[in-house]
């Protein structure tokens, strides 16, 4: 999962898994960049790198570049994680501010790890927004172009090959009906396209406003909107319907404005990849109970 | 009347940046940084004169759209009068914008710290340097403060609104100057590259090399020090850099916008970075609380007659008669405004408490209301700086 900040890709990221989880896959779900916003979704205690079930059949972690490196040594060098590795991790977080595509091999290798080795049946990442998912996906290329030899050369390889495969693993961009997020969608599904091996799978459009009337509708609208009639309304209701008629012309603009981004972005993307809605919610909290809704409105949107 | 300015903390955007010579706009993404570093550039110009640049970072090239320029690159441009002439306003001063080109602004780096033009294209050729300059993320927060600090130092400008990169973390840009100045003046660069310099891997180091030649092979590891032994030629001009950029976020004459929403993660967030600045003691001036929902929809009475127009909508429909509208129409109709109304209500009311419990206390606190409408040119930027400015 990928978008633009604070589009809600976390939210898509922990209901899609929650979704899946329900349906008996084994799910790990992973927040690239911890900001406790999947913790947040889940309603439960921070998540840390190493996976913590949350339901049966549901695990979260979030990503830690450090562990991940002491994890790749232990398992792939057989060296011994504490002690001797302190230098050594310190001397990679430098090399890692030098050339950071060695944070994001880590990242994308620990996960595509867990695919190889079967652990879950589906992994869902919170990755990173759209201007940093690119550097990501494209890192075992980038890394691949300059290391020739060594460990890392041949750790590439199967890395590119799972990120590769339509089969393994899909891109899913996340967005809203506004001007930003459809021009960062639009771009991004353009460089998936032209600067990784990724398939972009799906484009999740969050956010989607209800149409409140149709064309005919809105002419009755402007009708009720007329002072004389206003203050019929007024007089029977037994109260000013300023506010109620101000929010109602609020929302339709909004609606339309939003309408307007969303053909945008159906123009933007390529028609072969599915548009799946996601309504605004109209909750008093984040939380599991929001976490619900959306998970049900992707199921019905992926006619689960 | 104009309130008269007084000594001490502003109380205003418009006496805040008054004062300052640098604005950085900050805060999560997707909260509108970049519109109001533009809005607040494009109102200083109007009302304060002067030379202002935006300086924006954003890679989406928004700033672009909104001050009518198709496409603006790493150096300067001027907003054309006429965008000016077109929102009805005559400006006293200047506005002017540049967009952030990581890769251009590192080479010229390079170019400018190098020894020797030899060397300067050594590093330009190196793999290494070319992947962090181009491919790889990150390298964009320490260029955009870098970039900052050489036109704030060619003092071309009045006041500098900078927006920020989209960063993972929105301190990561606060903390680049210093991670950039240790990362040259650390021991272990030193220890990394040592071997390749005298090609005696000394007892100590030997399991290091021994690790680090299997996983990355040896010729990376050369790549990583030929890139290392040239880099650190510009060891001297980039840890000076680094630390006059971080000295002039210190500077009194700049100051932070923390722009933030009022969902709860972004919110979340501005605190964070908020906490950030304090402890680093740079200054706070404004939290920008963006696209807030109208005063309106939190008005107690009209949840009752909202509440009463969806329960007697047949009747009332009834009573409206046929010259407003089709009875069933008219029913459908007043029920779907009241749900809306209650539906945005409840929001609202999330949104007024989250405002609530913002723990801050920064000079200044602005609100800007929801626009309904993009903001796509300047009078749209206008119309939005107006509601933070005074």
């Amino acid at each position: 999962m990928s978008g633009k900040g604070g589009v809600g890709k976390t939210t898509m990221a922990a209901a899609l898994a929650l979704l899946a989880a329900e349906r008996g896959q084994r799910t790990l779900v992973c927040e690239v960049d911890p900001k406790g916003d999947l913790a947040a979704s889940y309603e439960c205690g921070p998540t840390r790198f190493k996976p913590s079930e949350l339901q049966p059949g549901l695990w979260a972690m979030s990503m830690n570049t450090e562990e991940s490196l002491r994890e790749y040594l232990s398992l792939f060098l057989r060296i011994p994680v504490a002690g001797r590795i302190g230098p050594l991790a310190r001397a990679f977080d430098f090399v890692a501010t030098a050339a950071p595509g060695v944070k994001e091999i880590l990242t994308v290798g620990k996960l595509c790890y867990e695919v190889r080795e079967n652990h879950y049946d589906l992994v869902v990442v919170d990755a990173s927004a759209t201007g940093h998912i690119i550097g990501q996906l494209a890192a075992p290329q980038g890394i691949n172009e300059v290391v020739h030899v060594g460990l890392v050369s041949q750790q590439t390889g199967w890395m590119l090959d799972i990120l590769s495969d339509p089969e393994l693993t899909g891109l899913c961009i996340v967005a809203t009906p506004e001007e930003m997020p459809v021009n960062e969608t639009v771009e991004l599904a353009a460089r998936v396209q032209d600067e990784t091996t990724v398939e972009l799978a799906a484009v999740i459009v969050n956010r989607v406003l209800p149409e409140l009337f149709t064309r005919s509708e809105e002419d009755l609208f402007e009708t009720l909107c007329e002072p004389e009639v206003a203050a019929r309304i007024e007089k029977d209701a037994g109260g000013e319907p300023g506010p109620i008629l101000a929010a109602a012309r609020l929302a339709v603009t909004m609606r339309r404005t939003r309408a307007a981004h969303l053909d945008r972005l159906r123009q933007g993307i390529d028609a072969a990849v599915p548009l799946l809605y996601v309504p605004y919610l109209f909750t008093r909290a984040h939380g599991v109970r929001a976490l619900r809704q959306v998970a049900s409105a992707l199921s019905a949107e992926l006619g689960l | 009347m104009t309130p008269t300015r007084t000594a001490g903390a502003a109380h205003s955007v418009d006496q805040l940046l008054a004062a300052k010579e640098i604005a950085v706009s900050c805060g999560s993404g997707g909260v509108g940084k970049t519109t109001v570093a533009a809005a607040a550039a494009a109102m200083a110009a109007v009302r304060h004169g002067g030379k202002v640049l935006v300086l924006t970072v954003d890679p989406a090239r928004r700033l672009a759209n909104a001050l009518g320029l198709a496409g603006i690159g790493n150096d300067e441009h001027p907003v054309p009068p006429e965008a000016f002439r077109n929102s009805g306003v005559t400006p006293r001063g200047e506005l002017w914008a540049a967009m952030l080109d990581t890769k251009q602004s590192w080479d010229a780096l390079v170019r400018r710290h190098a020894p020797d033009t030899a060397t300067a294209e050594k590093i330009l050729g190196n793999p290494l340097y070319r992947n962090i300059s181009g491919r790889f993320v990150q390298s964009h927060d320490y260029i955009a403060m870098e970039r900052l600090y050489e036109l704030h130092t060619e003092g071309r400008y009045d006041l500098i609104v900078v927006d920020t990169p989209p960063t993972r973390n929105a301190i990561d840009f606060l903390e680049a100057p210093q991670r950039m100045s240790d990362f040259f003046s650390s021991r272990l660069l030193r220890w990394l590259i040592a071997p390749y310099r005298s090609r005696i891997v000394n007892f100590a180091s030997r399991p290091f090399y021994q690790v680090a030649d299997r996983v990355l092979g040896t010729q990376f590891l050369q790549d990583i020090a030929e890139f290392f032994i040239l880099f650190q030629t510009m060891y001297d001009g980039f840890i000076e850099r680094a630390q006059a950029v971080s000295r002039l976020l210190h500077d009194r004459r700049t100051t932070f916008l923390v722009v933030s929403t009022l969902e709860a993660s972004p919110l979340n967030e501005a605190e964070f970075f908020i906490d950030a600045l304090n402890e680093r003691k740079l200054h706070l001036g404004a939290v920008v609380l963006n696209r807030v929902l109208p005063d309106y929809l939190l008005n107690e009475a009209a949840t009752g007659v909202a509440e009463r127009i969806a329960a007697s909508a047949p009747e009332l429909a009834e009573t409206l008669g046929p010259e407003v509208g089709e009875p069933s129409s008219v029913e459908r109709v007043l029920v779907e405004i009241s749900e809306s109304f209650l539906n945005f209500q409840v929001v609202a009311q999330r949104e007024a408490e989250q405002r609530g419990e913002l723990a801050v206390s920064p000079d200044v606190i602005a609100t800007v209301p929801f626009f309904e409408t993009d903001i796509t040119d300047l009078s749209g930027l206008l119309r939005l700086g107006q509601h933070f400015w005074g």
